[in-house]
């Protein structure tokens, strides 16, 4: 029998994925649901065991599936077939990138444990060492700030405290992400290894992963993840034979953008509304249940295995310091070929774009892109040299963030965009401040009046006016930050904002 | 819907970490909305105000205070599926079904939903649990 993988990840499954399963196991195969290579486009991609090689089709729908069944596709690779292509591993799209978070991805089923000599290693280091080789690689968040991560660790680690936690953030909530939810749903022992090895280094033996509710198969899966990492004694008294104990569990979120923050979301983690919490103090020293507590984003947690596995040094160099190591891009929007691209920092925005991605899907030229999430500026066609680094980006008024770029074709508006951020601003302000509480409703508004016209320099002065304000005076980045993709994308396409206007 | 039943919903998130957003949540599962009656109880297991209990529901999308649709459709409103034509998708079903996003009705509901993680495939729409890459009204198999 013919050995079939078929991912069950939530873009595959949202093109029928499950239904193309159901025929290759009536036609006879046996058919593992791995994860997702990261190829969004061609999903479901379909990997076919023929011999010792895996052959990969997409991407295949119920109705092309019957076709390359009837083809024979189960007995003997079908090269010369149109959704043919080749071994995955050899595709363009993967060959050139470093993937060292997602490198077991989508080879197996995402709840086969696998071989844990990583963690085994590190349960056997003083924790201080952990924390240096940390230190050395340079790590540094990947939920958006990017924060050095040892600075955390070091912190949490010399707390003084009757307990300690970890909460891994992964509520996603930037619209063009979604390494989080591969990773969560195509590898979650990545994810839980890297918390194990945390937890020991910095005297936590408690875990939480704070996940959103708009990811229900990430849910099912780590669900399963977790039990099975019990069972083996990944996770529970005595983690795989040593002295150190830890638990770790899942909390689902209730669909609320802010609670991303991580205040907010430690709030959210004790069952209240996600309101804000006033920093200082930062989690570190007094976070969930005001015990010193490491919030990381899924990634960076899930970046820890490879950095142990490599050497602080070795993860340091394949970046430009201090942005160090790879970087999981992710490709969204109005693009050809959209997925995840984990590669080293200082690759451009156009080798991203136009390399990887193939330019746009409609295929109409390029106008803009918008990197780091709704807070996220937008960039013009003649900043695509531009490197992906920290420092870079901040030179051009840009983050990275989580790594997301959502790419739009000249059909864009941009005063809608703006628009846009101001009102989702609007829906997802927590409602403690003022600026950001009222502002992005008046903003909304203003940036109404000018798309339909009834402007004068009045409402622009009342939009410069508004985003001085709540840049400088809001008490979190949901209000600091709006004013970015506001005036990113006034300053480089002022003339979607001119339209009509009697000024 | 007993008292006694909604209380058995709950008993067991009484003790958990975050266990007012475990509760709701059940009580979605169980009732498919937040009923009224259910406030004074969630305050009474949590030793909170009822007003706590409601600041908290209201704070959070996924808790609704009305029974649900019998289908509800949530398309994807955030940028990357702006980007491929999610504007032009929403009014189109809010044609199709005569009704407008966010308005609660028994038989068909349009909701906002702010990024599903289907953003290299969009647009994406969910109808009731099922996922939807790349959806269009014709793929929802509504007459356009
Ligand atoms: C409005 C807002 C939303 C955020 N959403 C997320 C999120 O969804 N995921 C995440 O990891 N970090 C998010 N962050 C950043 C977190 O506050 C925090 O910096 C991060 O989880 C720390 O993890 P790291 O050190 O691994 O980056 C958000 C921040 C803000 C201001
Ligand atoms: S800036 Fe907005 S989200 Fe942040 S604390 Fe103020 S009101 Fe809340
Ligand atoms: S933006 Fe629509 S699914 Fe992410």
């Amino acid at each position: 029998m013919t050995t079939v993988y078929v991912p069950l990840d939530s873009v595959a499954v949202a093109m029928d994925a499950n239904a193309v399963a159901e025929q290759l196991t009536k036609a006879g195969a046996v058919v593992i649901r791995n994860g997702s290579h990261g190829l969004a486009w061609l999903e479901p991609l379909v990997e076919v065991e023929n011999g010792s090689e895996r052959i990969a089709y997409g991407p295949v729908s119920p109705t092309t599936v019957a076709d390359l069944i009837a083809n024979g596709f189960l007995h003997r690779p079908l090269i010369e077939h149109p959704l043919c292509r080749g071994p995955i591993g050899s595709h363009d799209f993967l060959q050139t990138q470093t993937r060292l978070v997602f490198d077991r991805i989508g080879r197996d089923s995402p709840l086969r444990i696998p071989d844990l000599a990583d963690v085994l290693q590190a349960l056997t280091m003083p924790p201080d060492d952990l924390i240096e080789i940390i230190e050395t690689s340079g790590l540094r968040g990947r939920g958006g700030a990017g924060f050095p991560a040892h600075i955390k660790w070091r912190t949490v680690r010399q707390t003084d405290a009757p307990r300690k936690y970890l909460v891994c953030n992964a509520d996603e909530g930037d619209s063009g992400t979604f390494a989080d939810r591969l990773l969560l749903e195509g590898d979650p022992f990545r994810l839980i290894e890297g918390m194990v090895i945390a937890g020991y280094a910095t005297g936590a033996h408690h875990g939480v992963v704070y996940l959103r509710s708009e990811y229900p198969i990430a849910e099912t899966i780590f669900k399963q993840a977790l039990e099975i990492a019990y069972e083996h004694h990944l996770i529970g008294p005595n983690v795989l034979g040593s002295d150190f104990d830890f638990d770790l569990e899942l909390f689902v979120g209730a669909g609320a953008y802010i609670c991303g923050e991580e205040t907010s979301l430690l709030e959210s983690l004790e069952g209240r509304r996600g309101q804000i919490r006033v920093k200082p103090p930062v989690p570190a020293i007094s976070g969930l249940l005001s015990m010193p507590t490491l919030v990381h984003n899924v990634i960076s947690f899930a970046s820890v295995p490879a950095i142990l596995r490599l050497g602080g040094e070795v993860y340091r160099d394949l970046g430009v310091a201090p942005s160090s190591g790879t970087m999981s891009f992710q490709l969204a929007g109005n693009i050809k070929h959209g997925g995840l691209i984990e590669v080293p920092f200082g690759i451009t925005l156009r080798d991203l774009v136009e390399g990887y991605g193939q330019g746009t899907l409609s295929g109409r030229p390029f106008k803009t892109l918008q990197i780091g999430g709704p807070l996220g500026a937008y960039l013009s066609r003649g900043e695509l040299d531009t490197p992906l680094t920290y420092e870079a980006m901040a030179d051009i008024g840009a983050g990275i963030g989580h790594g997301g770029l959502v790419i739009f074709d000249d059909t864009a508006d941009l005063a809608e965009q703006a628009r846009y951020a101001f009102e989702f601003c609007e829906l997802e302000s927590c409602g403690k401040c003022t600026p950001c509480r009222i502002g992005s409703v008046r903003g909304k508004e203003t940036m109404e009046d000018i798309i339909s016209g009834r402007a004068s320099d009045q409402e622009f002065n009342i939009i410069d006016d508004l985003c001085e304000v709540m840049d400088r005076t809001s008490l979190c980045q949901m209000g600091g930050m709006t004013p970015i993709p506001v005036r990113s994308a006034m300053e480089r396409f002022p003339e979607d904002f001119r339209q009509g206007t009697r000024a | 819907m007993t008292e006694d039943d909604i209380r058995t919903q709950i008993a067991p998130h009484q003790h958990k970490l975050g266990g007012t957003i475990h509760a709701l949540h059940q009580l979605m599962r169980a009732y498919g909305y937040i009923h009224p009656e259910h406030l004074p109880i969630v305050a009474d297991v949590f030793n909170i105000s009822v007003a706590e209990v409601r600041g908290i529901v209201s704070f959070y999308e996924d808790f609704k205070t009305h029974p649900p649709a019998r289908t509800t459709i949530r398309i994807c409103q955030a940028e990357a599926c702006q980007a491929v034509g999610s504007r032009v998708l929403t009014e189109e079903l809010e044609t199709i079904f005569g009704t407008k996003l966010g308005i609660p009705r028994s038989d068909i509901e349009l909701e906002a939903v702010y990024c599903l993680g289907l953003c290299a495939s969009g647009p994406a729409v969910q109808v009731n649990d099922r996922l939807i890459a790349k959806a269009s009204a014709e793929k929802l198999q509504v007459p356009g």
